[in-house]
């Protein structure tokens, strides 16, 4: 499941167990219910750092649960209900009132990969893990939302072509070179989470009102927030004015 | 003209067209519909890929219009609406495509070859040119929407479209345009299309559903085009 803690400024979001952290109805229900703890003891100068223990960040939705519903048309429905469900989870991390931070300790893919995205900066190791859109290769096509903040996220139109139409599993350099991940200079799952509390250190040190900043985030992405609904607003908090 | 034929996986489609320069005329065009057709029809269990080649000093210079003549303008117009269906078509192939440009594309001819999913070319011979700026013609909507789609730094679309820039291999891969220019003759770009061909081929992707991520890569020029997406589970997990 996951747990949230609070040290210092920083809020830690973990994927916990020893599994690949699959997206489960609960898992999902979870993830929602401690964004929006993080967001309303949220104060400026605070940050999220979101991680996982072991070898997956999350490998995506949890599709055996989806594929045990005896029908293919009843499999269907709870993968629909699955992509649904976890649309509120991209909402409430692109809402978020302050700087989000993934340390990905290993493989992220398909939904895995789109949490990782969901944030403002992505750290992941060099020595293990890749990022994979794993659905050419199952036979999947992309909920609308999924290639929105791929767009959004992923400038190069080469990059995504590798990455969705040809299932590329990118590792840490190349995903540093092709410009998704912010920093892969990590060998080890304590290097890749310590990089991201310094990260995350220095930016809650800028103490942004956490409002504004997230109404800036919104505005890099109007896209994606188009898709999910996210009505932007103005605000001028400044206290110069 | 064009010719259509299998080898093994592959599909391999020839410009020949009416002339060495291989432009875009109502033949050709229909040529190649009928071609894209074919494929679509016989590549129903995934596992093939489509390779785009020519022959000789042109891969395509464009569309063929009788300039000077009293109608150009009606027969150019009649071209660009007729090769939507090109872009459509290509756009919606349910295999991966490969254009093996050996020598000039330019106007309709690079659209074309942008209209692939992989774009390799010469490094000794060939440049990739749209000549519109200099021959004052504007871009027809689909046009535009591929370059935006397909050419990601406003620097590289601003210098082939608005600066007539003739890009050659090397260059072609910096600016992020084509995929590869490390070869030195026809016959190892065609090569190495085939082996990248090959490559895709042997994932064996699901054809509608390789369409319908495709298009979803691209949702500008599908808008243009009118090509609807839709929702495919395909997964035999499922």
């Amino acid at each position: 499941m996951c747990t949230l803690e609070k040290r210092g400024n920083l809020f830690f979001l973990t994927l916990t167990g020893d599994d690949d952290h699959r997206f489960s109805l609960t898992l999902i229900e979870s993830l929602i219910f401690a964004l929006s703890k993080v967001k309303s003891q949220a104060v400026h100068g605070s940050a999220l750092i979101t991680t996982a223990h072991g070898k997956f960040f999350s490998n995506g939705f949890d599709l055996a649960w989806a594929q045990s519903a005896g029908s293919s048309s009843g499999a269907i429905d709870r993968l629909h209900h699955l992509v649904a469900s976890f649309k509120p989870v991209v909402s409430a991390l692109l809402s978020l009132p302050m700087p989000t931070i993934a340390a990905l300790p290993g493989h992220a893919a398909a939904a895995g990969f789109l949490l990782a995205l969901s944030h403002d900066y992505v750290l992941m190791r060099r020595d293990r893990g890749v990022l994979y859109m794993s659905e050419v290769d199952i036979g999947l096509t992309l909920p609308d939302y999924f290639t929105a903040l791929m767009r959004s996220k992923i400038g190069s139109a080469s990059a995504r072509r590798d990455i969705l139409l040809a299932g590329r599993k990118v590792k840490g350099e190349e995903a540093v070179r092709m410009g998704i991940v912010d920093s892969a200079a990590h060998d080890s799952e304590e290097s890749v989470v310590e990089g991201a509390v310094r990260l995350g250190e220095q930016l809650v040190k800028r103490k942004w009102n956490g409002e504004v900043y997230a109404e800036i985030r919104k505005s890099l992405y109007p896209e994606i927030c188009g898709v999910l609904g996210l009505v932007p607003k103005t605000v001028v908090a400044s206290s110069k004015l | 003209m064009c010719t259509l034929e299998k080898h093994g996986s592959l599909f391999i489609l020839t410009l020949i067209g009416d002339n060495h320069e291989h432009r875009l005329g109502p033949s050709l065009i229909d040529c190649l519909l009928s071609a894209l057709s074919q494929v679509n029809s016989q590549a129903i269990n995934g596992g093939s890929a489509l390779i785009t080649v020519a022959h000789g000093k042109f891969f395509c210079n464009g569309f063929d219009v009788p300039w000077g003549q009293s109608d150009a303008r009606s027969r150019l117009h009649q071209m660009v609406e007729s090769f939507r269906s090109v872009m459509s078509a290509l756009l919606s192939l349910p295999v991966p495509t490969i254009a093996a440009v050996s020598g000039h594309a330019a106007a309709g001819g690079l659209v074309l070859a942008l209209g692939h999913d992989y774009v390799l070319m010469r490094r000794d011979r060939g440049f990739l040119y749209m000549s519109e700026v200099d021959l004052a013609i504007t871009l027809p909507d689909y046009v535009a929407a591929l370059m935006r789609s397909k050419i990601g730094g406003s620097a590289a679309r601003r210098d082939v479209l608005l600066r007539g820039m003739k890009v050659k291999g090397e260059e072609a891969v910096r600016m992020g345009i084509v995929d590869s220019a490390a070869y030195d003759s026809e016959e190892s770009v065609v090569e190495a299309a085939v082996r990248l061909g090959h490559r895709l081929a042997e994932r064996k992707w699901n054809g509608e559903v390789y369409a319908e991520i495709r298009k979803s890569l691209y949702p500008e020029i599908c808008g243009v085009l009118g090509l609807v997406s839709k929702t495919i589970v395909a997964s035999s997990k499922l």
